[in-house]
């Protein structure tokens, strides 16, 4: 009998390659999923494969929120649905007790679908219709308001329908990074924010409850957050002051970083992400610090996303093929590309073996089964020399990827989910030529060939 | 082709090789080595294709592909000169 083959390969070995960053990366192999083994999952239910874990998502919920009641007692979680809102995973959210924050009229039919109370949602989001805001203001939603053009439509629809709608402000301010977010809400250094609250007060038409800001993605300096709540404090402190009104709570949208690592970074996220204590000092200590707190404790509301979510979800991809790139590395294309795992185009995410390999490693670029140069998983990593049908575990990949997945080319895969009892659930069926045609209409001059 | 910097290499089957004339030492795999292996006792590149052929699980075409890449490798190394 023949023996195993493997591409040969040959590579310099290097000293020094540790450093104060941490250390050279290795490829570990990682062979099960929660105790589940890969390819029994695979095997069941097909490649390429979602996996999100129950059991990581709620001790990520728990362990936020019991860091952020260290340095600041009232605080209150809202699901940010835009992240992944698999029905599943919203409701293993919501059995936490976040509410739910929306930015469209189809999450918010998705939050309500789900039972949650329109008090209970948060409706966030630059582009409100009218029929969506209608609906909000009906059901008493918490309508954090955008713009001016925003606030005109509120007033207008309140009096039609002669309620009061609960709103709160969007602010955007200089917190000290870069990019600085200035699209959503009104600015607070150049004072639009305080005219926007004296207009919306001077209508009477509306309870305004709170003050909001969302000052970016994946923010990588935690003191950042302590600009943003001390701003928005200050604003309450003037509000009070001038108008006697008392915001019942403060929003810091989300914005909190996973430990993925961004294309242009160099230190891997483990490393350079702040972690969730960090966040929480740099906010509870502009808390802390404030008068406003002190005379009123304020709710502080955190719309945490991609770090509750993202270490929890796995993708499990298959190899198709292999083949020598001129250009010395191996490229490897998988059966998943970035139409499931969108990421891809901002992170470097970890991707690792599912069962071991003796023998050097090569840099090996990891494609996708599209036809587009960009169809990139992973550029050049060290590997080892896969086979056909090996498969990969792809990591993190629970934030942004079954929401922004693409339509293209592909059925969809299908998602299990591993309960906290070790039990697989499946959440998500693998999409068929029904779901992708299913809308469309032929006219009847084209019915025949 | 020659391959007769090969010849000065040490190796041993684990994949590890040192080259005593630049101090460089390097890693291989098993099939990495053994290719090596022939090639420093001054066998042909078609008899080491055949002989690998014959020993391990490939299909001619994989292999053929495999092979110009490794003496790619092997000369960007400096191990084997055109």
């Amino acid at each position: 009998m023949k023996k195993a083959y493997m591409a040969p390969n040959i590579e310099r070995n290097s000293a020094g390659n540790m450093n104060k960053y941490g250390a050279k990366s290795v490829v570990r192999h990682q062979d099960n999923i929660e105790g589940v083994p890969i390819n029994d999952l695979v095997k069941e239910y097909g490649s390429p494969l979602i996996v999100l874990s129950e059991a990581q998502m709620r001790k990520r919920y728990r362990r936020l929120q019991d860091v952020m009641q260290m340095h600041y007692p009232k605080v209150e979680l809202a699901w940010s649905y835009k992240t992944n809102y698999l029905a599943a995973v919203c409701s293993i959210f919501h059995q936490e007790g976040a509410r739910a924050e929306v930015v469209s009229r189809m999450e918010y039919e998705m939050a309500r679908k789900l039972g949650i109370e329109g008090k209970d949602i948060i409706f966030n989001g630059p582009g409100k219709s009218a029929e969506a805001l209608r609906i909000a203001i009906e059901e008493d939603a918490l309508i954090h308001i955008d713009h001016l053009d925003e606030l005109y439509l509120i007033e207008k629809l309140a009096k039609e329908l002669d309620t009061i709608p609960q709103v709160a402000i969007r602010v955007n301010m200089d917190t000290g990074i870069s990019p600085q977010w200035s699209r959503f809400g009104f600015n607070y250094e150049n004072g639009e924010a305080y005219r926007t609250i004296q207009r919306l007060l001077s209508g009477k038409a509306m309870n305004l409850r709170g003050l909001h800001t969302h000052i970016g993605t994946f923010i990588l300096d935690a003191n950042a957050y302590y600009w943003a709540a001390k701003a928005l404090l200050e604003l309450a402190s003037r509000i009070q002051q001038d108008h006697g009104i008392v915001m019942e709570y403060i929003d810091l949208g989300g914005g909190f970083a996973s430990q993925n690592t961004l294309h242009s970074q160099y230190t891997p996220g483990e490393f350079a992400s702040p972690s969730f204590d960090q966040y929480a000092e740099a906010i509870g200590n502009a808390f802390n610090e404030s008068q406003f707190v002190r005379e009123n404790l304020p709710t502080l509301v955190l719309e945490t996303g991609r770090a509750l979510v993202d270490e929890a979800g796995y993708l499990i991809s298959s190899v198709l093929g292999k083949k020598n790139l001129p250009t010395g590395e191996r490229a490897v294309i998988l059966d998943a590309g970035v139409n499931t795992a969108i990421t891809a185009w901002w992170y470097k995410l970890k991707v690792n073996p599912t069962r071991s390999f003796p023998g050097a490693y090569q840099n090996t670029i990891f494609y996708g089964p599209l036809c587009m140069n960009i169809d990139i998983i992973r550029p050049a990593v060290p590997f080892p020399d896969l086979h056909f049908g090996d498969k990969v575990l792809i990591t993190p990949a629970g934030a942004y990827n079954n929401t922004q997945w693409m339509q293209f080319i592909e059925y969809r895969p299908r998602i299990l989910l591993i309960c906290e009892t070790g039990q697989v659930e499946l959440i998500r069926e693998k999409e068929t030529l029904q779901d992708v045609n299913a809308r469309e209409r032929i006219p009847e001059h084209l019915r025949t060939l | 082709m020659d391959f007769s910097r090969l010849q000065n290499l040490a190796m041993n089957d684990n994949g590890f090789i040192f080259d005593p004339n630049s101090g460089y030492s390097y890693t291989s795999n098993e099939t990495g080595i053994y290719i090596m292996k022939l090639l420093s006792q001054g066998i042909d590149k078609e008899t080491v294709r055949e002989k690998v052929l014959a020993e391990y699980e490939v299909s001619e075409d994989n292999f053929n592909s495999d092979f110009e890449h490794y003496m790619l490798m092997l000369e960007a190394l400096g191990l084997v000169e055109f």
